[in-house]
This record gives structure tokens, C-alpha cells and sequence, in this order.
């Protein structure tokens, strides 16, 4: 669909995060293009927080050490929107005040010029997930999963370096939950893009079919 | 170790610039008062420092009966308020009436003071609405009786006007910290102990409420205690409260009157002192009191009088206001209305007619300086807010916001209306507007705060991760989401520049007059009919204004369903 400028490997170099001087997690690990790290924990065991380390928001409450390169580019010091994170949260979060084509478009790079240039692409991104000429409608009209299919476009259209999975299906029920899946990990395949997954959900790490780092359970007795 | 650059460490911090713009001015304004109140002003030929302007001021007549009306009025209204809205919140917080009384109570903390203070007068006055409709048959009455009322010397119509006005106030910002405490937990756990609902309430939630919204509380006693609009509307005259002795020294075409208002308006800032200390006292022995009944273990289980109380007494609140406005609007359009008749014999346009093209000019202004105010206000606040980036709570700046509610008005922007007289300054629009941008920007703030603070933060981050810049995302993200509080606090902080009457009457000094200036100006003497077109129009500008902010967001994003509610 897009033009795949690049896709390196993810590495995440030593990195430790800490909570008031308790170490929640260190992570070494290198994500290569096509691939997906499952990371896999209890709540609170700081699984998030490193999504938002490597995503660029890491709340200053915490502390983090180590480096995140996406393939020889260190970018741990660069902030947020030069990162190129493409981020599947949960919930959708269509912009409520965007048509659903104009939630596309606005993720659409600027190197991408001319409004008919950038509307066709994403009627494209729309028709490839059958939802073909749903470009004007309110994303409020859509169902949970048409709703989670345009979240998925929108981060792919982003051209992202890297994908950032918090839990995306788990708010699905679960035949949608199968089918969603699927259709983001052979997405995220096809793009050749390196991805990390957080859950706690086995059934997603199976799907997923790479590596999966269990963090917050050796503390346990 | 690496650390994520953080974007926050720039040379001024948001508070610092906060604590600029709002403390600036009420420090020059205080100096302003503080130089002439010992004789020196050159720009009035106030050379030499003297303790003279003190001793004129004490030998004024009946200057200590008018410094103890306003303290005791004052401290009375904010015992009421707080003693209303407590129990009131202890017997019926978490009830499922509860949100329909919260629905019915806001709209009247939009209505400007003098409008409310007009709406009680009318109401309570011997020939008013009250004593129309139940004379001659209940109590004989043929013409009005001979009440001292409003305007009472013990001021008691001028603290009811005050109560009508601040508890909403007060319940509203109430209403804003109570989410934050364990309500259910705490009503369930002291119902199973066998506690009625308001010594439960006490015990367990007040004095975590009580600390959120305590320094509301002092703003209303500050603002009670020096309070001018209400208090020559509803207010004891002959002697007035020391407040509108000021503000008529302050306005008194003999310049050299300037140097006994300083010395008064410093009189004024002792007495907020004293209200204050005295407040400190109250909260004590209420702390006391509550500690007794704890450790009492009383369960005081009967206590449906007190909560039928303080539903009524907010209920009258409400009524008050409406019907007080509804009377008002009769008389704007009363013909011939003899009493003890409850409604006029004829009805006509002729007042508006003839009162419209003579309020037109103030009306102007009013809209003007509303509007330029709060869309000044708006935008500061937004820029504010933007520059606080991702911290979160923000204990300091919440407190910073009531710098300018925690001082006496008349002492500080007296002050600054000295310093613009002696920097030979003419009254102008830009130095009103400057004063009404001061008042108008802590409600602006303290409005979009919230809804600013609750945003989910993913949608940033995933506008973040598409490349957006920090200013991209504000305006096309953040803003739009928010496109709806941001009318609201625009509504807010345009309700609160109509209803600025001492800063305007002060700073305008009589060149630049508004709505709010001219309906008080009527209030003694003035033809009721025209008041009650005064005090209407006054009135229904908040209302306009609120609804253009409910309704704009359903035009605008009609086919957008999550964005029109």
C-alpha cells in the first residue's frame, strides 16, 4: 500500500525503568523488521511504561536508562513526534471531530502532497479493509471493530519506523478479537515494520509468533 | 543514564508568569493606595507624609458603625453559604435528585450580582412582588407599609442578597472537588455504623472537602466583606457600609478626596484582615466541635429538620433569583401597576422604547469589553495551560488563580486608578479592559483547568507518533476536542465581565460606562420600570452567552455525535 521507505530493526539496548528507585524492568532486545516482541506481565509490572519509553512519553515519574535504536539510529533522546511510533492503544481513539477519511488523512505524511493525492490514499487505506466509501461518515457510526480496522490504517498510512501495541484487543469480544488480530500482525508483517506487544493475554502472544519476555513474575516467591 | 528530555525547563515557569500578570498589578494597585493614605501623591500635590488623611478619616461620621456593618455582613454571609451548602452536600450528595438541582443551580451563578441584588429588592420591598401578592388580603395593607426594606440598617436584605449569590457559588465549586473523595465508600461505611446521613457526611468526607474548597470560602468573605453593588442596592444607607463611602470618595470630583479614600481603602484591607482572622477563629472552633461529635460516637440519627433546612434554603436561593428576575421583567414592561395590585392593569413597550436608545452606548461597551476580555482571557489561558505541558496537578497555580479574589477590589484597583490619574493617564478603554482582563482570566483558567487536565493524553501521543509538532497538535487536536470547554470558559469569563461593576466604575472612572455601571447608578431613586430594564438586559447577556456555548458545538459538528454532548 505505501511505498515501505525503510524498515530496520528496533533495539532495545539495556534498558531498565524504574519507579522510586525500584526496578520495574530491564530489557535487552532486538526486534527485527516483520517481527513482533511480545512483552507479557501483570499490571504494574511496568509493561507500559516501557511502551511509553520507547513511544517518547514516558512520565518523568519514572526513571529510564538504556538506549532505543531503530537500526543504527539512537533515537532514546529524540522526542516524541520525530520518532515515528505508530501507536495501537486499546481503545480506537478515532479523533471524535474528524470524519473517518479525515482521521486517515491527517495521519498521512506531508511528503505526501495534494489534497487529491492524500484523499485517494486513503480511500485506498479504507477500501483495503472494506470499508470502502465510509470516507465522509462519523467515526461515532462505526461498529467495535470497523472502528479498530481505521485505527490500524491510520498508524499504517503514518509510514511508522516501528509499531507500539498497548493492548490492542482486549477491549474486543472474541471472535472480533481473532479476526482483528490477525488482520494487524499480517499488516504489520507485510509492512516489514518491527513491533512490540504488551498484554497479558497468551492467546495474543501465540498469534503474534515471536518472542515473548515475561517481566514483574521472577520478584513473585 | 538517559534520561527523556523533558519539555518543561524553560526560563519562566507557567506559575512564575502567572503569578506576573495577577500579582503585578494588585501590588501596584496596593502601593497605590498605601502612598496617598500618608499624604504623598505629587501628581495631587501630596508632598509631605502625614498621619492627617487617618485622623480625617476617623473623625468622618459614623465611620466605626460602617466598618462593622460590612465585617459582620461579611462574616454572616459566608457562616450562611458555607453552613447552607454543607449540610445541604451532607444530606443529599449522591442522591439520585441530586444532578437535577445541580442542573438548576448553575445557570445562577451566571447572573450578575447587582441583577440578583435588583431581583431580591424587587421581591422584598414593601411595594414589592411578596407583599402585592398576599395584601390587602392577609395583611390589610392598602399602600405600602413603612419598612425600612431593602437597605435595612442591619443589613440583613443586603446578606440575604449575598447568600442567593454565593452558595451557588460555592456548590458549584463544591461540586468540582467532590468526585475526588471516596463519597460512596464513606456514606456506606457510615451508615452501617449506624450514623445519620449528615453526621456521617461530617465525620468522614467534610474536612477533606472543606481543605478543597477553603480558599472559595475566603474569596467569598473577602468579596462579602467589601462588596459595592449589592451593598448600595440592598444595603443599609445613612451610614452605607465603608466600602461605598469609599467608592463614592474614590469617585468625588474634589481630587483631594483621593487622599481620605486611601487612607479608607487601607482601612478596608484591615478589615478583610480582621474578617479573615476572625474566620480562622470560626474554622477552629468548628474543627473542635466536629472532634467532639467524633469522638462523642453520637450517631445522631434525627436530623431530617436540618437537611429539610438546607433544602429549602437552597431551593430559595433559586427562587429568589427567578422570581426576583420574572418581577423585574413584569416591571420593565408595567404600565399602570397600583398597589397592592399583583399585576399591572396594562402592560406596554413604552419603557423599552424609550430605555433602549439611551442604554445603547453602555450596552456597546459592555459587549465590547465582554467579549475582548474574555477572548483575551481565552487565549492566555490556553497558551497557560499549552506551557504547563504534561505536568499534571498543579497545587500552586490553582492558588495562584485566587490572587486577585483573596484582596479587597476596592482597596487594590482604587489603587490603580490613583496610579493612572498620576501618571496623568486619561480613563480609557485599553486601562478598563486591562482590569476587567485581571478579573475574567482566574474563572477562565479555573474553568478550562479541568477539562484541559482530563483529556484522554493518547490522543496526543498518537498524533505525536504521526509526526505532529507540539503546536499541530494543540490546534488540531487538543483544541477541537476541547472546542466545547473552551466556549464554556469563554461564556464564563464573559458573565464575569458584565458583571464587573467597582473595577469598571473605578477605572472607567464615569468616561467609559457599562450595564453593570448605570443599573447601580439607578439603583437609588431611579424609575423601577427602567431598572427592571436594566437590570434584564444585564441579566440575560450571561444567559446569551451560555447559550451560544451549548449550542455552537451542535451546529458545528452536527454529524459528529461523540462532539455535540
Amino acid at each position: 500500500m505505501l511505498d515501505i521507505a525503510e524498515t530496520r530493526p528496533l533495539t532495545l539496548a539495556d534498558v531498565t525503568i524504574r519507579l522510586a528507585e525500584r526496578t520495574l524492568l530491564a530489557v535487552s532486545a532486538k526486534v527485527m523488521p516483520g517481527e513482533v516482541l511480545t512483552i507479557m506481565g501483570p499490571s504494574g509490572s511496568g509493561k507500559s511504561a516501557l511502551l511509553a519509553f520507547a513511544g517518547g512519553f514516558l512520565d518523568p515519574a519514572f526513571d529510564a536508562g538504556g538506549r532505543l535504536l531503530i537500526g543504527e539510529e539512537d533515537v532514546t533522546d529524540i522526542p516524541a513526534n520525530r520518532r515515528h511510533a505508530g501507536i495501537l492503544f486499546q481503545d480506537p481513539l478515532l479523533f471524535p471531530h474528524l470524519s473517518i477519511g479525515g482521521n486517515i488523512v491527517f495521519a498521512i505524511p506531508p511528503s505526501i502532497k495534494g489534497r487529491k493525492a492524500r484523499h485517494a490514499l486513503a480511500e485506498r487505506a479504507l477500501d483495503e479493509v472494506g470499508l470502502g466509501g465510509f470516507f465522509d461518515r462519523d467515526p461515532e457510526t462505526l461498529s467495535g471493530g470497523q472502528k479498530a480496522r481505521v485505527a490500524l490504517q491510520r498508524v499504517l498510512v503514518s509510514a511508522p519506523h516501528f509499531l507500539l501495541l498497548d493492548e490492542p484487543f482486549s477491549k474486543l469480544d472474541a471472535t472480533l478479537r481473532q479476526q482483528v488480530r490477525e488482520l494487524v500482525f499480517s499488516r504489520a508483517k507485510a509492512a516489514g515494520l518491527p513491533a512490540i506487544l504488551v498484554t497479558h493475554d497468551s492467546a495474543d502472544a501465540e498469534a503474534a509468533g515471536g518472542r515473548v519476555l515475561r517481566i514483574g513474575e521472577e520478584e513473585k516467591p | 543514564m538517559a534520561r527523556p528530555i523533558r519539555t518543561g525547563s524553560r526560563g519562566l515557569t507557567t506559575n512564575t508568569l502567572l503569578a506576573l500578570i495577577l500579582g503585578l498589578p494588585i501590588l501596584a494597585g496596593i502601593a497605590g493606595v498605601i502612598l496617598p493614605a500618608f499624604g504623598y501623591l505629587p501628581a495631587l500635590g501630596g508632598l509631605r507624609v502625614t498621619l492627617g488623611h487617618f485622623a480625617e478619616l476617623a473623625g468622618q461620621p459614623h465611620i466605626l458603625r460602617s466598618s462593622l456593618t460590612g465585617l459582620a455582613a461579611g462574616l454572616a454571609t459566608t457562616c450562611a453559604a458555607v453552613a447552607i451548602v454543607g449540610t445541604f452536600l451532607a444530606g443529599f450528595a449522591g442522591m439520585p435528585a441530586f444532578s437535577r438541582i445541580q442542573h438548576l443551580v448553575s445557570p445562577l451563578l451566571a447572573v450578575p450580582h447587582a441583577a440578583a441584588a435588583f431581583a431580591l429588592a424587587f421581591l422584598v420591598a414593601p411595594s414589592g412582588f411578596l407583599v402585592r401578592l398576599v395584601s390587602p388580603e392577609l395583611t390589610g395593607f392598602m399602600r405600602p407599609p413603612q419598612w425600612l426594606l431593602p437597605n435595612d440598617p442591619l443589613a440583613v436584605s443586603m446578606v440575604a442578597g449575598l447568600i442567593t449569590k454565593e452558595v451557588p457559588f460555592l456548590f458549584l465549586i463544591a461540586l468540582a472537588a467532590l468526585p475526588q473523595l471516596p463519597l460512596r465508600q464513606a456514606r456506606q461505611l457510615t451508615a452501617a455504623l449506624g450514623y445519620g446521613r449528615l453526621s456521617g457526611f461530617l465525620i468522614s468526607v467534610w474536612p477533606a472537602l472543606y481543605r478543597q474548597i477553603r480558599l472559595a470560602v475566603f474569596a467569598v468573605l473577602v468579596y462579602s466583606v467589601s462588596v459595592v453593588d449589592v451593598a448600595i442596592i440592598l444595603g443599609p444607607q445613612l451610614p452605607a457600609t465603608l466600602p461605598v463611602r469609599i467608592a463614592q470618595w474614590a469617585d468625588d470630583h474634589d481630587l483631594g478626596a483621593r487622599f481620605l479614600a486611601s487612607a479608607a481603602a487601607l482601612l478596608q484591607l484591615a478589615i478583610v484582615l480582621a474578617a479573615v482572622t476572625a474566620w480562622l477563629v470560626i474554622e477552629r472552633i468548628g474543627r473542635f466541635v466536629l472532634a467532639r461529635l467524633t469522638h462523642s460516637g453520637r450517631r445522631l440519627r434525627n436530623d431530617g429538620v436540618p437537611r429539610f433546612v438546607s433544602a429549602v434554603a437552597m431551593a430559595a436561593c433559586a427562587a429568589v433569583i427567578f422570581l426576583g428576575i420574572a418581577t423585574l421583567g413584569v416591571w420593565s414592561v408595567a404600565g399602570l401597576w397600583p398597589f397592592p395590585d399583583a399585576w399591572p392593569t396594562k402592560l406596554t413597550s413604552q419603557i423599552w422604547l424609550r430605555t433602549l436608545p439611551q442604554l445603547w452606548p453602555a450596552l456597546r461597551t459592555t459587549i465590547t469589553l465582554a467579549l475582548t476580555s474574555a477572548s483575551l482571557a481565552l487565549l492566555s489561558a490556553v497558551l497557560l495551560l499549552h506551557r504547563n505541558g504534561r505536568r499534571r496537578e498543579n497545587g500552586t497555580g490553582h492558588r495562584l488563580l485566587y490572587l486577585p479574589l483573596l484582596l479587597p477590589e476596592i482597596s487594590f484597583v482604587f489603587g490603580l486608578q490613583i496610579l493612572i490619574v498620576a501618571a496623568g493617564l486619561k480613563p480609557a478603554f485599553g486601562s478598563v479592559l486591562a482590569v476587567h482582563f485581571l478579573f475574567v482570566l482566574p474563572y477562565v483558567l479555573l474553568s478550562l483547568a479541568a477539562p484541559w487536565r482530563e483529556l484522554d493524553p493518547r490522543f496526543e501521543r498518537i498524533a505525536a507518533g504521526f509526526g505532529k509538532s507540539a503546536l499541530q497538535t494543540l490546534l488540531t487536536v487538543r483544541l477541537p476536542l476541547l472546542f466545547r470547554a473552551c466556549l464554556i470558559a469563554f461564556a464564563v469569563g464573559f458573565s464575569v465581565s458584565v458583571g464587573l461593576y467597582l473595577p469598571t466604575l473605578l477605572i472607567g472612572a464615569g468616561r467609559l460606562t457599562t450595564i453593570a455601571t448605570e443599573a447601580v447608578a439607578l439603583s437609588s431613586g431611579g424609575d423601577r420600570r427602567v431598572i427592571g430594564v436594566y437590570a434584564l438586559v444585564q441579566a440575560s447577556l450571561p444567559f446569551l452567552a451560555f447559550l451560544v456555548a451549548s449550542l455552537a458545538p451542535q451546529l458545528l459538528f452536527r454529524n459528529r455525535r461523540a462532539m455535540r454532548t
